[in-house]
């Protein structure tokens, strides 16, 4: 064991190179920009990850290189930020005192009424003009899910999104940057591990997932922090102290995303927007339901990891990954074991998680030839909500009409995402007919007795769970039964 | 754009009225540069506030141990009910009812019962959840229902509006039949939150920065809890990070407790609650409860109609009053009532004290209104809008309003007609009947509201604005008005009004923060009046100028009145082209004043509330909605898939602006109407108090098509500010069409044959049990 510590931590904020020794655990990106550095564009709205005003974008090096991705500034902490590159919306009002293009069709567009939401729409429009400048309503509005605004009713900033594209990214800064910045950020996460300490508390960096697990054997009451979209929280709403914080969000073993014969493993600090493009081309369905996932900076922050260590009723991947039959590894020292998702969630609050162990990756295997799949989430609102019932299907029919094997899983329904083995059981050996499905509608009850709360009401979880095997049903026969906003063909495996 | 403007400028003015500008702070907000109050710097040695709540609904405090919150880290002093140095109330209408700090009881979850001060707000904050309070329980009841049962108080006197004789006609009508409606409320979430900062001065002076609507308000209210003058109080409003009735009364208990304490300290103070600590403490639109008794012909046309509107009110009256006044008012809608009885029922509840939000009741009272015309509908068999057609005010007979004003500018029929043909609204209802009929899960439905709004404040002496303009000796001209910009363009159609008076370009008009300092006693921000009132009282601050300068000219050049005219950047004096600042300079030099106070009030409006008689609006604002929607018939889910508007804003100040609010009041009302719900538990505890679980529309919601029309041909019938009709709250229930088209596509599970009665909000929940119980039959 010899890792080299570091005592400092070190990013890029815009155009400088910040070295922080004294950080608390617990400062948010948003105060420390606000409070510190009296960089006040970023404004605060809900210091919880869901209005997007205080969007900034974030700049690090992930496997396929430098990226930037839309944040939330005031659920992410500055101890998550090392070897990062920061960049407000102060960035842009360095263009010699002329406006970005965005900004300029924001204007034009009358696309700002109070302007307070306005600094975060502009920032999650930037993101999203880096990677393209030219996008169609659909990838508009999926990247402004995360951003409210409660005056223009968005049309006005759709109009100055589609005016963006008629601007070009190559002469931007962060293009012209690109190598630059990246060296930079290289040089920067120099294999170190990161320590702070402080009075505040004490913030760790792990070099590595070798290097997690030591750190985690000295201190395995230590939070553990991914994306921050849960953790976050517990500080802003709560005022918990965290510390010792150890992050975990940019180690760069547990990123990795394989793909190989047997499925798909990810590391525990793949984001959802890293995940997305090898589960929306491998599962059906998959890709709409991940894009319902929060909004797009909670998918660029927030870990399919997280999700799953934190042991929420109403994630959204468990019910999916249980019925893909996925698998989970935790590791604790030097030894992984690993146990079916299903069998990770014993009760509300607890899971299979021992002090010290922490969730290295997760298995999912491929679907095979044959079996159809779908998941459902229903909530309130569409896009950026928590589900009030989230449901995945997972069926093959034999050639004569027969279920040869079925996976059901739901979120909402119980203390903890939860297979409904009733309803299983009747579908499986049997005709895949409507007169079964409707007979297994009924063992609902049999497998879930779920709550009423302000999402939804105990008789309309159940209601909602029953209908969606009707639905799914209709859907594997090939019928259109879902109200769509953009159309879609609804992949089949 | 430069360039362009240039050679116009000759032509014609830069940003007169009635051409489209940017929001003047547009670039400001693009750029994060626009300064909102926690963006200020502090002054050196700043507090902060941070309010303690109550945490029972309704209980007598036996008790309060502050110890371990006074010996936290940080902080400075804590202050209870008792600190108040002046009286401690904050009552808007000085009914007494409303504590800064509660003192003895609680009558909501979540009161402010205490205010921490701390070195920081994170300190303050902190030991805020430290107190230990010892409650004794009492019974409460949060929901209307409950409050009547329980035989709770009125906040507030009910009112009544009578016409004809509804009892009589009810007895005699050819069909009749009872129902009733619950209309939710909605928290406005606004994107800034509620902040004040107070900077103490010399003797009992006090400087307030406040993201208020009702400065003045804010004024009295601190005076009042510091137990000085007014006069000792100045308040200074920039902009608001949106406000839509929330900043109307409710900015009173921070700016209240910041300039407390920065009193007893003789420090700024700065106070910023939490989002969730905002939507639990401060109030909301008033959720309804709406029981009627109708009488129609065979046709559908209403012969007699008598309803009942109560209202969750919250612990205190508030605005409540007035509010549950306006619901009564829009009940109505774009109907003629013969035998018409309308009451109110503004119930106590112990919940926070509901407040005014965009419609201010209006919105209820309207869709009350219309769930009555639905009814009729489907109990005649008929489309809803035939049934609007039969009953529309006639516009010389059968306008009689139910508080006995006649509609003489009754445009609804035109409106009606032209949004029907151009959104092809009969083709596609036929279309989507036919669509329905072969479709087993997936249903469509469309429908057509129109709405008619009430312009002017219901309390007369509200209509009154003032407006402070300056020219200086270059020519540049500093405005300032009693009203207050919170996203809505304000500034920037008042500035337009000014340079189209003097006939300079728009960019000679300085704009600035409302201050009390500037424009003494000024009404809120609020019932849609800003440009009205406002554009009025700077256009006559403007006149007094220009009557000087001309008075100047005549003597100074020996022209008639007549030969002195402002003509773009120029004033025309005789034969002679003078450029607007030489002779503002030559002005100056003769000595001529600069500067006026402008004033308006409100011409040819009364009220008698007694009576429930007069003439309380100036005039209306129409506008009319066709929606389309698909819902899921497994699971509720819904899409609103296209939305055509038509919409009248008299002669438009400045039409981009106009479509900006028409556009947001309507995704503001459909998120009313569709996912924003209050949730309280058995506690009497508000559950959905921050966006995580409180829905208000995203981009992804807006109408997938939406076609937003200003009716170009109208033109204000009163002699409003350049004709301009008020847009702030009427395209607010343009929103209606979404739930009644949502209600006609579960009705198509039971072939149209039983009105759905959708509750607002309709969320998915709400359509899927409807479609179950209507497939119950």
């Amino acid at each position: 064991m010899n890792i080299a510590v570091r005592n400092e931590l070190r990013f890029l904020l815009n155009g400088e190179v910040v070295h922080l020794t004294q950080v608390s655990p617990t400062l948010t990106l948003l105060d420390y920009l606000r409070l510190h550095r009296q960089m006040t564009g970023s404004k605060e709205g809900c210091a919880e990850g869901d209005c997007g005003a205080c969007t900034v974008l974030v700049g690090r090096l992930s496997q396929s290189g430098l990226v930037y991705e839309s944040v939330n500034a005031c659920i992410r902490f500055v101890g998550s930020l090392d070897a990062c590159h920061v960049v407000t919306v102060e960035h842009l009002a360095e263009l010699n005192g002329r406006l970005h293009p965005i900004q300029q069709a924001m204007v034009d567009h009358h696309g700002s009424q109070c302007g307070f939401c306005t600094p975060g729409v502009v920032m999650s429009l930037y993101g999203l003009w880096l990677e393209t400048p030219s996008s169609n309503a659909e990838t508009i509005e999926k990247n402004l899910q995360g951003n409210l605004c409660r005056c223009t009713g968005y049309e006005a900033i759709m109009r100055a999104a589609e005016e963006m594209g008629q601007s070009s990214n190559s002469n931007d800064t962060l293009v012209v940057n690109h190598e630059g910045v990246r060296q930079k950020l290289s040089e920067l996460r120099d294999g170190s591990r990161l320590v702070l300490s402080g009075t505040d508390g004490e913030i760790v960096v792990p070099a590595s997932a070798d290097d997690l697990a030591n750190v985690l054997a000295n201190s395995p009451d230590a939070t553990i922090v991914a994306g921050s979209t849960d953790v976050g929280l517990w500080v802003t709403k709560h005022m918990r102290d965290i510390s010792p914080a150890v992050f975990i969000n940019n180690i760069p073993d547990l990123q990795m995303i394989t793909e190989d014969a047997t499925g798909i493993t990810f590391g525990a600090g793949v984001t959802y927007s890293e995940a997305f493009e090898v589960i929306a081309r491998t599962i059906p369905t998959m890709g709409d339901f991940w894009n319902r996932i929060g909004g797009q900076q909670v998918r660029n922050m927030g870990t399919v990891g997280g999700n799953i260590a934190n042991g929420s009723p109403i994630g959204d991947t468990p019910p999916p990954l249980i019925a893909l039959e996925a698998t989970v590894t935790l590791q604790k020292g030097a030894t992984q074991r690993t146990v079916p998702l299903e069998d990770f969630f014993i009760a509300y609050g607890k899971q299979d998680r021992q002090s010290g162990d922490f969730v290295a990756s997760i298995h999912v295997p491929h679907l095979p030839d044959g079996d159809k799949f779908a998941a459902y989430k229903i909530s309130k609102r569409r896009d950026e909500d928590i589900s009030a019932v989230c449901g995945a299907f997972r069926i093959h029919v034999n050639p004569d009409g027969i279920v040869q094997s079925v996976r059901i899983a739901f979120g909402g329904m119980a203390a903890t995402p939860k297979r409904a083995e009733a309803v299983e059981k009747i579908l499986l050996g049997n005709a895949w007919d409507e007169e079964h499905v409707h007979r297994a509608m009924d063992a609902f009850s049999q497998d879930y007795t779920p709550l009423t709360d302000w999402r939804a009401s105990s008789e309309y979880r159940m209601l909602a769970a029953r209908n969606l095997l009707k639905r799914f049903f209709l859907e594997t026969n090939g019928q259109s039964v879902q109200v769509l906003r953009h159309n879609k063909i609804l992949a089949e495996a | 754009m430069g360039h362009a403007a240039e050679t116009r400028s000759s032509k014609q003015i830069s940003g007169g009225v009635h051409t489209s500008r940017r929001h003047d702070s547009a670039h400001k907000h693009v750029t994060g540069s626009a300064e909102y109050i926690d963006d200020m710097p502090e002054p050196a040695g700043t507090l902060h506030a941070y309010l303690g709540l109550s945490e029972r609904a309704h209980a007598t405090i036996l008790s309060i141990d502050l110890s371990a919150v006074r010996s936290a880290p940080g902080v400075v002093d804590v202050l209870t009910g008792a600190d108040v140095p002046g009286e401690n109330d904050i009552s808007p209408t000085a009914r007494h009812d409303e504590p800064v700090l509660a003192e003895g009881q609680c009558e909501f979850y979540g009161q402010p019962i205490f205010a921490v001060i701390a070195k920081t707000r994170a300190q303050a904050r902190a030991a805020s959840f430290l107190a230990k309070v010892e409650y004794q329980e009492r019974d409460f009841k949060t929901d209307v229902s409950s409050a009547i049962e329980a035989d709770y108080p009125h906040v507030t006197p009910p009112l009544t509006l009578a016409y004809g004789n509804a009892d009589d006609a009810l007895s005699k009508a050819t069909n009749r039949f009872s129902g009733e409606m619950r209309i939710g409320g909605q928290d406005h979430f606004y994107l800034e939150g509620q902040i004040a900062m107070a900077i103490p001065g010399e003797d009992d002076e006090v400087i307030v920065f406040s993201s208020t609507q009702h400065p003045s308000e804010i004024q009295h209210m601190v005076a009042h809890a510091l137990g000085t003058p007014s006069a000792a109080v100045t308040v200074k409003a920039r902009r608001m990070g949106g406000g839509f009735g929330g900043k109307e009364t409710q900015g009173n208990q921070f700016a209240a407790i910041a300039a407390i304490a920065a009193k007893r300290h003789n420090r700024a103070v700065k106070i910023r609650p939490d989002r969730d600590d905002d939507m639990i403490a401060t109030g909301k639109r008033h959720d309804f409860l709406m029981t009627f008794d109708v009488g129609h012909d065979d046709e559908g046309r209403i012969e007699g109609l008598s309803a009942v509107f109560a209202a969750r009110c919250g612990f205190s009256s508030d605005l409540s009053g007035p509010v549950t006044d306006r619901a009564l008012f829009h009940a109505d809608n774009c109907y003629f009532l013969p035998n018409v009885r309308l009451t109110s029922r503004p119930m106590k509840t112990n919940t926070v004290s509901n407040t005014a939000f965009r419609g201010f009741g209006g919105p209820q009272g309207m869709l009350g209104g219309e769930r009555v015309i639905e009814e009729i509908a489907y109990a005649v068999g008929k489309d809803p809008l035939e049934i609007r057609k039969l009953n529309f005010y006639g516009e010389t007979e059968r306008n009689i309003t139910p508080y006995h004003q006649s509609v003489d500018d009754n445009i609804i029929a035109r409106i009606v007609e032209e949004l029907e043909t151009s959104s092809d609204y009969q083709a596609r209802r036929k279309a989507i009947i036919d669509f329905n009929q072969t479709s087993p899960v997936i249903r469509k439905g469309i429908a057509l509201t129109p709405v008619k709004f009430g312009i002017s404040f219901t309390a007369t002496w509200y209509n009154q604005a003032g407006a402070l303009v300056h020219v200086y000796q270059d020519g540049s001209i500093h405005l300032n008005h009693g009203g207050t910009e919170m996203g809505q363009g304000l500034n920037t159609k008042v500035a337009q009004v000014v340079a189209d008076e003097f006939q300079v370009d728009l960019e000679t008009i300085r704009i600035t923060a409302t201050t009390t300092e500037k424009v003494p006693n000024t009404s809120a921000t609020a019932a849609s009046s800003g440009s009205d009132l406002n554009g009025m009282a700077a256009a006559n601050a403007a006149e007094q100028i220009k009557t000087r300068l001309v008075a100047f000219a005549v003597e100074h050049y020996g022209v008639h009145e007549e030969q002195v005219t402002f003509v773009p950047n120029h004033v025309q004096v005789g034969n002679q082209l003078i450029p607007f600042a030489d002779f503002v300079k030559k002005a100056y030099f003769a000595r001529v004043q600069l500067s006026a106070a402008g004033f308006y009030k409100t011409p040819d409006i009364h009220w008698d509330r007694e009576k429930g008689q007069g003439r309380p609006f100036f005039y209306f604002a129409y506008g009319a909605s066709v929606s389309e929607v698909s819902i899921d018939t497994l699971t509720g889910e819904y899409h609103v898939d296209r939305v055509d508007v038509l919409h009248d804003v008299g002669r438009s100040l400045n039409p981009a602006i106009d479509l900006g609010q028409v556009e947001g009041a309507f995704v503001q009302g459909m998120g009313w109407l569709t996912t924003e719900e209050l949730w309280w538990d058995d506690n009497g505890r508000l559950r959905t108090h921050a966006p995580s679980t409180y829905k208000i529309p995203l981009a992804s919601d807006r109408p997938k098509e939406f076609n937003v029309q200003l009716a170009t041909w109208s033109t204000n019938k009163e002699r409003t500010i350049r004709r301009s009709k008020a847009v702030g709250e009427p395209p607010f229930m343009l929103a209606n069409s979404v739930l009644e088209a949502l209600s006609m596509a579960t009705a198509s599970v039971a072939d149209y044959k039983t009105c759905p009665r959708l509750d607002a909000p309709a969320t998915p929940e709400r359509i899927l049990l409807a479609v179950e119980r209507l497939r119950k039959g």
